[in-house]
C-alpha cells in the first residue's frame, strides 16, 4: 500500500461541489500549472510554490503537502452523499497532472474503495503524464480553449499542438469517459466561429458526446491584487446569458454533440 | 386513474387578481369580535364556562360582519378587511391597550387601527379586567417560575397571552358527515349519559357546548348562502353571477352536511379551517395532510368527467390565497419573534398511509403546484420522505424551493415514526402523522401537543454558572459550586447540568400553570367537537379531552452551548490556556469590546438589588450613582487585549458543524441536558412533555437578551437557529453541516428539529442541479435527520431588498421554520439571515 503514502501539494479542497462532474463531489485543488491564462479564477494555483496572498486583509499560506491516504480520509467523509447522488471525487487545480504520481494515487485510491473519479485538466502535459491515470480515470473533462496556436499561446502562454494532440489519444484510448468545456472569454474564443472550431473539433473524437461551455467569471479578480498581481481582464464583462445561448446553438448547428452551458 | 400526474399545470388569471387584492392595502385591527364576545359574556355570568365559550362563539358567528370578496370561489372571511385581524381580550388585553398607538408604527408587523376602534377596544378592556387566561395562569405559577421568565430564561409567552392553537383536527369527518353528523354523535352520546353519572354535569354541559358549536357553525355558513344569493340576483356580470349561485349552494350544503363535491368539499374545509381561527387566537392551525382527506372528492368527480385537473388546481389556488387572508396581531416582542404576519398553517404532502404504503397521489403534487401559483407565504408547505418516496414528488419539491419562496421544507419519515411510537402513539397513529405549525409532528385528530409551549435559552444557565445561580442581584438558578473550586471539566458540566434541571423545572411550572388556566378559562368546545375523544369523555381538548396530550417546549442555543462547552473543556481544562475566573471577566466584558448599553443596566440593576437586599434605602439617586459608577469602570489596554486573546483562542477551537465527529458527538450529549430532563416530566392534561430544538425566529431577540458566550459570540446578538451550525461557523460547506447536525440525537427530539441551509439558486439549477439538490435531502435522511428547509436567494438579492425594500414587497424568505415576506422582518432579523453562511459553489 505504498501508493497511500504518495505525497503532494494541494492549495484547497471543496466539498458539495455540484459543477464538476456527476452528482456531489468533493474536488481537490492541486496546486501548479504550465498555463498563465489570463482569465485563471484560481490565479494561486499556478505556481507550485507555496505561496502567501493576502485574503480580506490577513495573510493566508497557500498550498499544503499533503499524502494520499489524508486526502483519501477527506474524500471519504462524503460517500454517503456520493451514494445518493453518482458522485466522487474530481481532481482540479492548476492542472492536476503537473503531479502525475500524486494524481494517480490519488485517482487509484478512490477507485479502489469504490469511488467514481474525475479530473478537469487541459491536456497540454507530456501524453505519460496522462497515460498514467487513464486506467484509474472515470471521467475526463478536458479543458479545449481554442483552435489557433498563436491565439492560444497569447492568452495562455503556450501554445496548443501537444493540447489537441492529447486530446485525440486520450479519445482513441477508449479508456475513459470525455467530457469537453470551453471557457467562454470576452476578447479571446467567444465568437460563433472560434466557438463552433472546438466544436467541430471536439466532434472529431470518438467517444466525446459532451461539451460544456463555462461562461467567464470574475470571482478570482480579488486574488489577484492579493498576489499582488494584476489583473489583465480588468474591465471585462461576462457574457450575456443570451450570448451563452446563441452560442450553444451554434455548436448544434456544426455538430451532434450535448451542448450545455456550465458545469 | 394513474397514481399521480407530475405534469404542470397553468396558473388561472384570477389568482394574480386574488393575491393582489388581498395585499392592496395594510393589514388593520377589527374589534367586532371582541364585542360580540363581550356582549355575550355579560348576558352569561354564573353559567358554566363550556357554556358561555360555546354561546359566546353562537354570538359572534350570528352578528360578525361578513363578506365575500371580489372574484372569490372559496368564500369565509374573519374581517371586513384583507388580511386583517380581530382580537381575542379573553386570553390577554394589556399589551395590546398598552400599543394600541403604536401598533401602527412598528417595524415588525404592523397593523392600521382606526381611532374610533382603540376607544371601543379600551372600552371593551375594561370587562376583561381579571377575567383573561393570562391573569389566571399568572396566580397559578410558582413565584420561582415567574422570575424564571423576567430574567428571560425561558418565555411561555405564546400561551401565556393568547390561545394555544397547534391542532390538527378531523377535517375528514366534517367533510365526510357534516357538523350535522358531528353534533348527532354529541346527541347520541348525551343520550348515553345518566344523569346520575358522577360526570353528568361536566359531560351534559360540554356536549352541550358541541351541539351549539356545531349549529353556530352551521348558521354561519347560511349566512354566505345568503349572501351570495343576494349578491347575485344584483350581479350584471353573467359568469361571476353563476359563480355566486355556485357558493350560494356550496354554502346551503357545507359544512351542515357531507360535501357532494370537490369544490364543496374546499368550501367546507375553508370553513373549518376559519372557524377554528374565530373560536380562539391560537396559531398554527395547521390543515395537515389535505392530499389525503380531499382526495377521495377529487378522484369522483375527476373519474365522473365532473372537473378538470386545471378547475380543481383553480380552487386549491383559492384556498391557498385564502389561508393567507387570516391575519393575527402579537405583542411587539412576540411580533419579533414571529414575525412575518405568520399564522403557520402547515400543510403536508405525501407519506404513507397507516399500513405504511405510500400515498402520494396527484393532490400532492397539485399543492406544491399551488405553492408556486399563489407564491405567498401560507400555507406552510411541508414534504414527507421516507425511503419509499417518489422521486418525482421530491423533484417538483424541489422545483418549488428553487423558486426562492422559503417552502416547502422537508420531513423524514424514517426518524419521526419512531421517534412518535417513542412516546406512545401507536404504529398506525404515528405512520399518519403531519406537522404543525413550524417543524413539530402529532397525529392529527387524536391530539393536543401544546406544541410551541416556551423558548428556552439553553445559554442562560450556562451565565448562571459562572454567577452560582444569580442574575441582576436575584437568586435565579440554584447556588451550584463557586467556579474558582471547579477542578475539572466535568465539575463545571454537572454544575450547567444543575442549572439546566432546576430552569427546567420552572418552565414546567409555568406552562402547567398556563395549561390549567385554558382549561379553567378558554376551553373550545367547537375545536373540541373535531378532536378524538373529546366527545366520548365528555372533555374538552383543553382539560384533557384528546386521546394524545404532550407539552412541547423548544430549547434553542444549542449550537453556542455545544461551542462553548467544547471551548472550556479544550482551553481552560486540557490546555489551561486561561482560567475559569478569567473567561467569566472576559465574558462580563464582552471580550474586551466593553459594556454596551444593556449590560450597564444589568450590572447596575444587580448593584442596586443586592443593596436592597442588604437592607439598604434605594432611591434615585443612589440610582444614578450606581449607573455612573458602572460606566466609570475602564479596562486597561493589557485586559482589552488579553480578552481578545481569549476569544482568539476560542475562535481556533473546532465548531460545531463541519463534520468532526468529536465535537459533533459532544453536541448530541449537551443537546441531552435539555431533551432528557423534560421528558420525566407531565402535564394537566395527563400526558407528557418532549422537547423541541427549534426557535422560531426567537434566537434573533432572545439572542439580544443574552451576554456574551464562551464560544465568542459577542453579547447581545443573535444566538444559532434550531440545531443549525453557529452562524459562519460551518465552513466545509452544506455536506459536513448536515452531517454534523444528524450526529444529534433526533430521535429523542420528538416535539420537532430545525435545520436551515441556505443556497445560492444556481446550487439547484437545470434538472442536474435539482437531482444533487435531492440527493443531498436524502443523504441527511439516511443519516437519520429529522427536517431540512432552505433558503434559496442571493446574499446581493437581499441586500438590494434591504436597501430598497419597496421593489421587494413580495420577497419570501424562510425564517426559522416557516416563511415570512422579507422585508416585513425586523433590520436584525434581516441582517441574521444575510449573515448566513452561503454554502457551497
Amino acid at each position: 500500500m505504498d501508493y497511500l503514502k504518495t505525497a503532494g501539494r494541494i492549495f484547497d479542497v471543496q466539498r458539495y461541489s455540484i459543477h464538476d462532474g456527476p452528482g456531489i463531489r468533493t474536488i481537490l485543488f492541486l496546486k501548479g500549472c504550465i498555463l498563465r491564462c489570463r482569465w485563471c479564477c484560481n490565479p494561486e494555483s499556478q505556481e507550485f510554490a507555496i505561496q502567501k496572498m493576502i485574503v480580506q486583509g490577513e495573510e493566508k499560506i497557500i498550498g499544503r503537502d499533503v499524502t494520499v491516504e489524508e486526502m483519501l480520509q477527506v474524500v471519504e467523509k462524503d460517500r454517503a452523499y456520493y451514494y445518493r447522488s453518482g458522485g466522487g471525487m474530481t481532481l482540479s487545480g492548476g492542472e492536476c497532472l503537473c503531479q502525475p504520481e500524486f494524481a494517480r494515487d490519488l485517482l487509484r485510491g478512490a477507485k479502489e474503495r469504490g469511488i467514481h473519479t474525475a479530473i478537469e485538466s487541459m491536456a497540454g502535459m507530456p501524453w505519460e503524464n496522462i497515460q498514467m491515470v487513464l486506467p484509474y480515470l472515470d471521467l475526463y473533462l478536458m479543458d479545449i480553449k481554442h483552435t489557433n496556436l498563436e491565439k492560444h499561446k497569447a492568452f495562455t502562454g503556450r501554445s496548443n499542438e501537444r493540447m489537441l494532440e492529447n486530446a485525440r489519444k486520450t479519445a482513441l484510448s477508449g479508456m475513459t469517459r470525455l467530457v469537453i468545456r470551453v471557457p467562454v472569454i470576452p476578447g479571446f474564443n467567444d465568437t460563433v466561429e472560434e466557438i463552433q472550431g472546438i466544436a467541430r473539433f471536439a466532434a472529431t473524437l470518438p467517444g466525446v458526446d459532451k461539451i460544456h461551455l463555462l461562461p467567464y467569471h470574475r470571482l478570482g479578480q480579488d486574488k489577484y491584487t492579493g498576489l499582488g498581481r494584476e489583473y489583465l481582464l480588468d474591465g471585462v464583462l461576462p457574457p450575456s446569458a443570451e450570448h451563452m445561448e446563441t452560442l450553444k446553438k451554434a455548436v448544434h448547428a456544426v455538430c451532434g454533440l450535448d451542448c450545455q452551458i456550465g458545469g | 386513474m394513474e397514481k399521480y400526474n407530475t405534469s404542470d399545470i397553468p396558473k388561472s388569471s384570477r389568482i394574480p387578481r386574488l393575491v393582489e387584492h388581498l395585499y392592496a392595502e395594510m393589514p388593520k385591527i377589527e374589534s367586532a369580535r371582541a364585542r360580540l364576545l363581550t356582549e355575550s359574556y355579560q348576558q352569561t355570568e354564573g353559567e358554566p364556562i363550556i357554556q358561555r365559550r360555546a354561546k359566546a362563539f353562537a354570538h359572534i358567528l350570528h352578528h360578525l360582519p361578513i363578506v365575500i370578496r371580489e372574484e372569490e370561489l372559496i368564500v369565509g372571511s374573519s374581517t371586513l378587511a384583507p388580511r386583517s385581524c380581530q382580537t381575542f381580550p379573553e386570553f390577554s388585553y394589556q399589551w395590546l391597550e398598552d400599543e394600541l398607538d403604536t401598533v401602527a408604527g412598528r417595524s415588525a408587523d404592523p397593523f392600521f387601527i382606526k381611532e374610533e376602534t382603540k376607544e371601543e377596544l379600551r372600552q371593551i378592556h375594561q370587562y376583561w379586567k381579571g377575567r383573561t387566561t393570562s391573569e389566571l395562569a399568572t396566580s397559578y405559577m410558582a413565584p420561582e417560575a415567574i422570575r424564571g421568565i423576567e430574567h428571560n430564561i425561558f418565555t411561555p409567552g405564546n400561551y401565556f397571552y393568547n390561545g394555544v392553537g397547534h391542532v390538527t383536527v378531523k377535517y375528514w369527518e366534517v367533510l365526510n358527515i357534516g357538523f350535522e353528523g358531528i353534533m348527532a354523535k354529541a346527541k347520541a352520546e348525551l343520550a348515553q349519559c345518566n344523569v346520575g353519572d358522577g360526570d353528568y354535569a361536566r359531560k351534559s354541559r360540554f356536549l352541550e357546548a358541541v351541539i351549539i358549536s356545531c349549529q353556530a357553525a352551521m348558521d354561519y355558513a347560511a349566512r354566505y348562502a345568503e349572501l351570495a344569493q343576494q349578491m347575485a340576483e344584483k350581479c350584471t356580470d353573467p359568469d361571476r353571477k353563476q359563480e355566486l349561485l355556485a357558493i350560494a349552494d356550496n354554502c346551503s350544503r357545507v359544512p351542515a352536511k357531507g360535501a357532494e363535491s370537490f369544490y364543496q368539499a374546499c368550501q367546507s374545509f375553508w370553513f373549518v379551517q376559519l372557524l377554528i381561527q374565530i373560536e380562539s387566537s391560537g396559531h398554527s392551525i395547521s390543515p395537515g395532510r389535505f392530499d389525503q382527506y380531499m382526495y377521495p372528492y377529487y378522484k369522483k368527480d375527476v373519474e365522473a368527467g365532473k372537473i378538470t385537473r386545471e378547475a380543481a388546481q383553480e380552487l386549491m389556488d383559492c384556498i391557498w390565497v385564502k389561508l393567507n387572508d387570516l391575519n393575527k396581531c402579537r405583542d411587539a416582542v412576540s411580533a419579533e419573534g414571529f414575525a412575518g404576519y405568520s399564522l403557520f398553517q402547515n400543510l403536508i404532502v405525501g407519506g404513507q398511509n397507516k399500513d405504511g404504503e405510500d400515498v402520494t397521489n396527484d393532490l400532492s403534487f397539485m399543492c406544491i403546484q399551488a405553492s408556486m401559483h399563489v407564491n405567498l407565504p401560507q400555507p406552510s408547505l411541508s414534504i414527507r420522505v421516507w425511503n419509499g418516496s417518489p422521486h418525482d414528488l421530491l423533484i417538483k419539491a424541489a422545483e418549488l424551493t428553487r423558486t426562492g419562496i422559503g417552502l416547502p421544507a422537508y420531513y423524514n419519515d424514517e426518524v419521526i415514526i419512531p421517534a412518535l411510537m417513542n412516546r406512545g402513539l401507536t404504529l398506525e397513529d404515528a405512520r399518519e402523522y403531519n406537522i404543525i405549525g413550524c417543524v413539530e409532528p402529532q397525529k392529527a385528530g387524536k391530539t393536543e401537543g401544546w406544541h410551541d409551549a416556551a423558548f428556552f435559552n439553553m445559554c442562560r444557565p450556562l451565565e448562571l454558572v459562572f454567577s452560582q445561580g444569580m442574575d441582576k442581584g436575584e437568586m435565579v438558578g440554584v447556588p451550584t459550586k463557586d467556579i474558582s473550586e471547579m477542578h475539572s471539566f466535568e465539575d463545571f458540566y454537572d454544575a450547567y447540568k444543575q442549572q439546566m434541571d432546576y430552569c427546567i423545572s420552572l418552565m414546567v411550572n409555568a406552562d402547567n400553570a398556563i395549561d390549567v388556566a385554558h382549561g379553567e378559562r378558554c376551553p373550545l368546545p367547537f375545536l373540541s367537537s373535531m378532536i378524538d375523544d373529546c366527545i366520548k369523555k365528555g372533555k374538552s381538548t383543553q382539560e384533557g379531552g384528546a386521546v394524545y396530550n404532550f407539552t412541547g417546549p423548544q430549547g434553542f442555543g444549542i449550537a453556542n452551548m455545544a461551542d462553548s462547552l467544547y471551548a472550556i473543556r479544550k482551553l481552560v481544562f486540557e490546555e489551561k490556556q486561561f482560567t475559569l475566573g478569567e473567561l467569566k471577566e472576559a465574558l462580563i466584558w464582552n471580550y474586551g469590546k466593553g459594556l454596551d448599553q444593556q449590560s450597564v443596566q444589568d450590572l447596575a440593576q444587580g448593584i442596586l438589588k443586592e443593596a436592597e437586599n442588604a437592607g439598604r434605602q434605594v432611591d434615585e439617586k443612589m440610582t444614578e450613582a450606581v449607573v455612573q459608577s458602572v460606566l466609570s469602570m475602564k479596562l486597561s489596554k493589557e485586559k482589552i487585549s488579553r480578552y481578545e486573546e481569549i476569544r482568539n483562542k476560542i475562535l481556533e477551537v473546532p465548531k460545531f458543524g463541519n463534520d468532526i465527529p468529536e465535537v459533533d458527538y459532544f453536541a448530541r450529549d449537551v443537546a441531552y441536558t435539555y431533551t432528557r430532563p423534560i421528558q420525566q416530566y407531565s402535564n394537566p392534561r395527563g400526558g407528557s412533555f418532549h422537547a423541541g430544538l427549534y426557535p422560531v425566529s426567537a434566537n434573533v431577540p432572545l439572542g439580544g437578551q443574552t451576554g456574551a458566550t464562551p464560544d465568542g459570540r459577542y453579547a447581545h446578538t443573535p444566538v444559532a437557529d434550531g440545531v443549525s451550525p453557529s452562524a459562519g461557523k460551518d465552513v466545509n460547506g452544506p455536506t459536513a453541516a448536515a452531517t454534523s447536525v444528524s450526529r444529534l440525537d433526533h430521535f429523542i427530539v420528538s416535539n420537532g428539529t430545525l435545520f436551515n441551509q441556505k443556497f445560492h439558486p444556481s446550487a439547484l439549477s437545470g434538472r442536474e442541479g435539482l437531482e444533487k439538490f435531492v440527493a443531498l435531502i436524502r443523504t441527511f435522511f439516511d443519516q437519520k435527520g429529522m427536517h431540512m428547509q432552505f433558503n434559496v436567494v442571493s446574499r446581493e438579492t437581499l441586500l438590494d431588498a434591504q436597501a430598497h425594500p419597496e421593489n421587494y414587497k413580495h420577497l419570501v424568505v424562510r425564517v426559522a421554520g416557516y416563511s415570512a415576506l422579507f422585508t416585513t422582518l425586523s433590520r436584525s432579523l434581516q441582517d441574521d439571515i444575510i449573515r448566513r453562511t452561503e454554502q457551497g459553489f
